[in-house]
């Protein structure tokens, strides 16, 4: 608790810190971190608590992006129609996709999710009048109103920061209510929570859908963020990154999908731009390689902290 | 209480139940007996609605249940146990019977309030752990539990429900005499609450607690009556008794 609140604390501070030192372009990337965060945590509930591998979650970031971007860039600015017409959209795919993905198990689920994924994909990438395969530059970030600039880095950072405490506390009081109670049990022994007269399809059901609801809010961040969305944020590596995000930082653990964007994009930024000058020597084009570290980091974490780097911490302190 | 009409099952080619008549009155132990691959624990995952049913029919509480599926058989009254204990390992014996608890409370669609302020879930669920003899055992880790306290929790998860008939697929396996001992005394507390098919390779226990005794043989129901009866028949003890009567 206490290590929560001093890292919220921290995030409080960092724009302040960054905007004294003049640092402006951390505080965009920081934004880019939570909204990623965002992304991993609503995939941590489908893939950490409920225990399914869904290789499909970037489909509803992707939904989410474009229907929020498509709005803007029709002249719906405001945020508060697009950020919730993108989680109706997410929420409505999931629905049809988990209805479908949830009578099947184990692989045919990871590979039934990541067709639908990839189907989306190339659907987004065919619609010409939003860019096609080129994507869609937006003219501005979407209108919050209530004198909030959300062109302005630090204020989009804590709208960001906002939205991600809020989708945290959320998933904290979803896993302890009942509905999370009975999730967990699906994915310990899902066969025993059916015996005891739980229809556990519906239960299921309902976890992908409010997952998919929040990546697509996620997704909506993602594409003022950026000013732009291309079909690439539904593509099936957006998908694994997500899922490498949850797996480092520790599946079924409420920060993990927080720890996990942070440290796989903090470590892709730090290899892509700080090349080491020995490395350099020996093989000169390696930062552009920077998912071969990325690799690395992630083998580590699965062979010597298989709970994910949150489960590390928290074992240090039960020790 | 159950009624079971030509129930059937196949498996590809193998006929694993077949035309099996089977009928368990309000408020007696059934047991139901067998060798090995009889098709007993086939016939509690038919009647339990884990396993479809080919053909025939299942009646229970005056209401026709062969299509409905398992969950909604237990929210009618019908829970089962397992032979392979299936308990929520890294759960405590608490949250395991909490959750049983809450499965049969009314929906588990709520969000927002923790579960933990539920005291009545508790509550009841303390009351079980009473009845299976693990009262002393609620804060340990399910995995960590003695086999034959798993076995007893096994039990518990199935009467957490409130059931009106209960299937108990072979409640002492693995178990030693004492352990048994421990689980006919429960099984014995029971009785008085809850209707009981029983399908145990324990002879002895199956002599003491049965009203009713079933004999399966291949799929085939060949006797059906009272233990005594049962005993006598000489088809049964050819099939499946004589052995270990004669020892």
């Amino acid at each position: 608790m206490r290590k929560a609140l001093f890292t919220i604390l921290l995030l409080i501070a960092f724009p302040l810190a960054m905007q004294w030192l003049g640092y402006l372009f951390y505080v965009s990337f920081a934004s880019r971190v939570m909204i990623y965060a965002i992304a991993a945590t609503s995939l941590n509930l489908v893939l950490g608590y409920g225990g399914m591998l869904s290789f499909g979650h970037a489909a509803f970031v992707g939904a989410g992006a474009y229907v929020a971007s498509i709005l803007v860039a029709e002249g719906v600015a405001s945020a508060w129609i697009g950020w919730p017409a993108a989680v109706a959209a997410s929420a409505a795919l999931a629905w049809v996709i988990g209805a479908i993905s949830l009578r099947t198990r184990g692989v045919y689920f990871i590979m039934i999710t990541l067709a639908f994924a990839q189907m989306m994909f190339y659907l987004v990438n065919s619609m010409k009048a939003y860019g096609g395969d080129e994507g869609l530059t937006l003219p501005r970030r979407a209108e919050l109103g209530l004198g909030l600039d959300l062109g302005n880095e630090v204020v989009f950072y804590y709208v960001v920061l906002f939205v991600l405490l809020a989708a945290l506390y959320a998933l904290h009081r979803v896993v302890h209510s009942r509905f999370g109670r009975v999730l967990i049990a699906i994915r310990e022994n899902e066969a025993r929570v059916e015996a005891l007269g739980v229809p556990v399809y519906r239960y299921q059901l309902l976890c992908f859908v409010i997952a998919g609801a929040a990546g697509g809010l996620a997704g909506a961040l993602l594409a003022s963020h950026g000013k732009y969305v291309n079909p690439n944020v539904l593509h099936w590596l957006q998908s694994g990154t997500l899922m490498i995000m949850v797996i480092l930082g520790g599946v079924g653990h409420l920060w993990g999908g927080v720890i996990g964007a942070a440290v796989l994009l903090g470590l892709e930024h730090v290899i892509a731009d700080y090349p080491l000058p020995w490395l350099a020597q020996v093989a000169p084009n390696y930062p552009q390689h920077a998912s071969l570290g990325v690799g690395i980091v992630l083998l580590v974490i699965v062979l010597f902290a298989p709970q994910g780097i949150a489960g590390l911490v928290s074992r240090k302190r039960h020790a | 209480m159950l009624e079971l009409r030509n129930v059937t099952k196949r498996f590809g080619g193998v006929v694993a139940t077949d035309d099996v008549a089977l009928e368990v009155a309000q408020g007696e132990v059934h047991a139901l007996i067998g060798p090995n691959g009889a098709g007993k624990t086939t016939l509690i995952g038919q009647i339990s609605g884990s396993l479809r049913t080919d053909l025939g029919t299942i009646r229970f509480m005056e209401k026709e249940v062969t299509a409905l599926r398992q969950h909604e058989r237990v929210g009618l009254g019908l829970a089962r146990s397992y032979q392979i204990t299936s308990i929520f390992k890294r759960f405590t014996v608490l949250e395991n019977l909490a959750l049983a608890v809450q499965a049969r409370s009314g929906s588990s669609f709520s969000f927002w309030r923790p579960v933990a302020a539920e005291a009545a879930l508790f509550d009841e669920a303390r009351m079980v752990s009473r009845e299976i003899g693990l009262a002393g055992r609620l804060e340990v880790t399910a995995g960590n539990l003695a086999h034959g306290e798993q076995r007893a929790l096994e039990v518990g998860l199935a009467l957490a429900t409130r059931p009106r008939l209960v299937l108990l697929d072979e409640p002492m396996a693995g178990m030693g005499p004492e352990e048994s001992l421990r689980m006919i005394a429960l099984i014995e507390r029971i009785r008085s609450g809850v209707t009981v098919l029983l399908v145990e390779h324990d002879m002895d226990a199956v002599f003491r607690l049965a009203d009713r005794i079933t004999v399966l043989v291949n799929g085939r129901v060949i006797a059906t009556g009272r233990p005594e009866a049962i005993r006598a028949d000489p088809q049964v003890r050819r099939a499946y008794l004589g052995d270990e009567l004669a020892a």
